[in-house]
C-alpha cells in the first residue's frame, strides 16, 4: 500500500479552476510524503482505512472532479469555516457544503502579505489559500458563508469578499432567549441565501431530507468514536482525526456508509482482540481548537511518543457530531426551530458563560477511558486560551493530569512539544 | 557505576555516580555534532547503565540505543536528590525555561514550559550581554553594581535587543541596562513560577542559576528563599544518572 500510494495531480482541472498551477504542482508530492510518513507507516491499520487513504489520494483530483461536475450540473458549492453554519440547509437546497478551514503552513506567507501576522493560523492559512489560488476547494466554491465566532474571522471575511463572494452569519455569543431568536433569524437568512444561489426553495420534505442525511453522517461518526474508545484501541488517533477531517469535504451519504463499514470491522477487531496498541498504552484525550487538514502535528507527536489519542473534544471532532437534530417536526417552522436548538448545544469557547463545555469535556474523558488531557490551542485563539484556565482548575480539582499547549502550524516548536508531551506521559505513568 | 548525560542546546553535561556518590562530572560545548561529542564523553562505558536527557536525547537513542527521559523528569529527580524537601523546580537552560511542581513524595504533578519564545532563557541573557559588550560573568556583576534600572518592556529577544540599542543611544549606562534586563527576566520567571504553583521549597537549576544577581532578584520577587545547587548546570545529568540506577 505504502509504495503505491500517491496523491494525484490533474493540471487540466486545476487550470479550469483558475489555480496557480505552477505553484500548486509541487503540493501532491509533499502531501504524498507526509501521508506515507505519518499514516501509512502505522502498524495494523484497519482494512477499511483504504477508502479514506483513497480520499486523500484524490483530495486534489477525484473529489474535486466530482464536485466540479455536480456544480456544472447545477449544484452550487458553498464553503464554510465553522460547525455553526447549518450544512443541512445546503443539502436541503440541493447544494454542496465544503469545510474550508486551512491547516497548512504553506499558505500562511500568502496571507501575511495582507493580514497581520499575529492572528490565528487557521484563518491565515485559509485566507492564504484563496489569495494564492492554491486550494482547489476554495477555487470551486460559488460563495463562502463565514460567521462571527471570533474577531480574526469576522474581520478577515471583509477582505475575503474581494476574492470570493462572502456572506456572514451572526453567531450570538450568549445563549439567552433573545440570542436564540436572533440565531433563528440568522438561520432563516442563511436558508434564503442558499436558496437564491441554488435557485430552489427548500420545502418541508427537502429540509427533512437534508436533516436526515447530515444526522446520518453525524451518527456514523458517533458510532465510530464510541468503538474507538475501546481499550485496547482498535484504531489510532491519527486515523480517527483523519476521518473527522474528511467528514468536511466528502459526499455525506457515501461517507456515512464507509464509516459504518469501518465500524463493522472495528467491532470484529474488538471481538477478536485485535488492536493498534497494547492495553497499557497511555490514553490521551485532546481538547480545544480544531485541527484542519493537513494539520496532524500534535497527534503525530503524541502517538510517536508511545501514547494513543482516544478522543478529540474539538470542532473537527465531537463538537461536530455529538448532537443530532430531532427529526420529529411536523412543519418547516418546527424543523428550523429544532435545527436551531441542536446548533445551540455547540459549546464553542466564543460563548459566555460556557460551563457546559467543561462538563462535556469530563463526559468525553470518562467515555474514552483517557488518562490525561492535552488542551490544544492555536496561537492567538483568545477564547480557548483563556477557557483553558477554567479547564485546568476543573481538571486539578478532579485529579486529572492536564497540559495546555499553544502552537501553530510551523515545525519549529516540534522539538519542544515532543519534550512536553513525553514529560506529560512520564507524569501520567508516575 | 551509572551515568547520566544531558544534551542541552548549549552544552553537554555528564555525571557519573557510584553508590550514590558523584565520581565525576563534566561540561563541554555542544558543538556542531552533539552526538559525536556525547559518544566521546561516554567512551566505553556500558550503555545499559547510561540514561540520556535534554534536547538531544533522541539523537542518543538513535546513535547509541540509550534509554531516555525528558529534561523535566531529569531536573525533578536531580533537584529532589540534592534537596529532599524540594516541591518546585525552576530550570532555566539555554533554550527554554520550565517550572516543575512536585508532590510531597516527589512525583511530578504539573509543569510549565515557555512557549515558542526565547524570553527568559539563557540564550536571551546571552544575547543581551553581547549587545552590551559584557561576557556572561561580568553581565551579572554589572547588574548587581548598578543603582538604577530602567524598565525593559519587551521580553521578545528581537525587540528587546533594539530596545537595548535605543537605551544605549540615549546615554543610559550599560550597567543600568544590564540591571534592567535582569529585573525583566526575574519578573518573567517569578510570574511563571507563581502561575504554576505556590513556590514552596523552590530549587533553581540549569546554567542560568549560576547568575547570582538573578537569583537574588528572584528571591525578592517571590519572597521566598531560592535554593541553588552547588553546580546547577549538571542537575539534569545528575537526574539522568539517578534514573540509570533504577530497575
Amino acid at each position: 500500500m505504502s509504495d503505491e500510494f500517491e496523491v494525484k495531480s490533474d493540471r487540466v482541472l486545476w487550470e479550469q479552476l483558475g489555480m496557480d498551477v505552477e505553484r500548486f504542482s509541487g503540493m501532491p508530492a509533499m502531501l504524498t510524503n507526509a501521508y506515507k510518513n505519518i499514516f501509512l507507516s502505522q502498524h495494523n491499520r484497519p482494512n477499511n482505512m483504504a477508502y479514506f487513504d483513497d480520499m486523500v489520494a484524490n483530495i486534489h483530483t477525484g473529489r474535486i472532479r466530482e464536485i466540479y461536475d455536480a456544480k456544472q450540473g447545477g449544484r452550487p458549492v458553498i464553503g464554510t469555516f465553522c460547525v455553526y453554519v447549518p450544512e443541512e440547509l445546503v443539502v436541503a437546497a440541493g447544494g454542496i457544503c465544503i469545510g474550508l478551514c486551512g491547516g497548512a503552513q504553506g499558505s500562511i506567507a500568502d496571507a501575511e502579505k495582507i493580514l497581520p501576522r499575529n492572528i490565528c493560523p487557521m484563518v491565515k492559512s485559509a485566507f492564504g489559500f484563496k489569495v494564492g489560488r492554491i486550494c482547489p476547494y476554495f477555487q470551486v466554491v460559488d460563495l463562502v458563508y463565514g460567521e462571527t465566532t471570533c474577531d480574526a474571522k469576522k474581520k478577515t471575511w471583509e477582505l475575503l469578499d474581494r476574492y470570493v463572494p462572502t456572506h456572514i452569519m451572526e453567531i450570538p455569543q450568549m445563549k439567552r432567549e433573545r440570542d436564540k431568536r436572533l440565531w433563528l433569524d440568522e438561520v432563516k437568512d442563511f436558508k434564503a441565501a442558499v436558496e437564491r444561489i441554488t435557485d430552489t426553495v427548500a420545502d418541508f420534505d427537502a429540509v427533512a431530507a437534508g436533516i436526515k442525511t447530515i444526522n446520518a453522517k453525524r451518527f456514523a461518526l458517533q458510532r465510530l468514536n464510541s468503538l474507538r474508545h475501546h481499550n485496547p484501541s482498535p484504531i489510532s488517533g491519527k486515523d480517527m482525526l483523519l476521518i473527522e477531517q474528511i467528514a468536511f469535504y466528502d459526499e455525506p451519504v457515501r461517507f456515512a456508509k464507509q464509516v459504518h463499514e469501518l465500524c463493522d470491522e472495528l467491532e470484529q477487531r474488538i471481538g477478536r482482540g485485535v488492536a493498534v496498541a497494547p492495553t497499557a498504552t497511555p490514553r490521551i484525550m485532546v481538547s480545544g481548537t480544531p485541527m484542519a487538514l493537513p494539520n496532524w502535528k500534535l497527534h503525530h507527536i503524541i502517538e510517536s511518543a508511545g501514547a494513543i489519542v482516544v478522543n478529540e473534544e474539538s470542532c473537527i471532532g465531537t463538537r461536530y457530531y455529538k448532537d443530532l437534530i430531532d427529526e420529529g417536526a411536523t412543519d418547516l417552522e418546527g424543523q428550523l426551530d429544532r435545527l436551531t436548538q441542536r446548533y445551540m448545544k455547540i459549546d464553542c469557547s466564543c460563548f459566555t458563560p460556557n460551563d457546559d463545555r467543561i462538563a462535556q469535556v469530563f463526559t468525553e474523558y470518562e467515555a474514552s477511558g483517557a488518562e490525561g488531557i492535552i488542551d490544544y490551542c492555536l496561537q492567538f485563539c483568545h477564547t480557548y486560551n483563556i477557557e483553558a484556565v477554567k479547564l485546568r482548575e476543573a481538571c486539578e480539582a478532579r485529579g486529572i493530569p492536564f497540559m495546555a499547549i499553544e502552537t501553530d502550524y510551523s515545525p519549529d516548536d516540534v522539538g519542544q512539544l515532543q519534550t512536553r508531551v513525553e514529560a506529560f506521559l512520564e507524569q501520567i505513568k508516575g | 557505576m551509572q551515568v547520566g548525560i544531558d544534551l542541552g542546546s548549549r552544552t553537554i553535561k555528564t555525571v557519573a555516580l557510584k553508590g550514590g556518590a558523584m565520581l565525576q562530572r563534566r561540561v563541554v560545548e555542544s558543538g556542531f555534532e552533539p552526538h559525536r561529542q556525547a559518544l566521546e564523553l561516554l567512551g566505553d562505558h556500558p550503555r545499559a547503565r547510561v540514561v540520556a536527557t535534554g534536547y538531544g536525547r533522541h539523537l542518543m537513542q538513535q546513535h547509541a540505543d540509550l534509554d531516555i527521559i525528558t529534561e523535566i523528569k531529569a531536573h525533578a529527580l536531580g533537584a529532589r536528590h540534592l534537596f529532599p524537601h524540594c516541591r518546585t523546580v525552576l530550570d532555566v537552560g539555554g533554550q527554554d525555561s520550565k517550572v516543575i511542581q512536585l508532590s510531597e513524595n516527589g512525583r511530578i504533578v504539573n509543569f510549565q514550559m515557555n512557549d515558542k519564545c526565547a524570553a527568559g532563557t539563557g540564550r536571551f541573557l546571552e544575547m543581551m550581554a553581547v549587545s552590551l559588550g559584557y561576557d556572561l560573568k561580568e553581565f551579572g556583576l554589572a547588574a548587581a553594581r548598578a543603582q538604577a534600572g530602567t524598565a525593559i518592556n519587551s521580553m521578545c529577544a528581537v525587540f528587546a535587543e533594539s530596545e537595548v540599542v535605543s537605551l544605549k543611544n540615549r546615554g543610559v549606562p550599560p550597567g543600568d541596562i544590564a540591571r534592567s534586563v535582569h529585573l525583566a527576566v526575574a519578573s518573567r520567571l517569578a510570574a511563571m513560577v507563581q502561575k504554576t504553583c505556590d513556590c514552596q521549597h523552590l530549587v533553581f537549576t540549569g546554567g542560568v542559576a549560576n547568575n547570582k544577581t538573578l537569583v537574588a532578584m528572584l528571591e525578592r520577587a517571590l519572597g521566598v528563599p531560592v535554593l541553588v545547587p552547588e553546580d546547577p548546570s549538571i542537575t539534569g545529568a545528575l537526574g539522568a544518572a539517578l534514573h540509570a540506577g533504577t530497575p
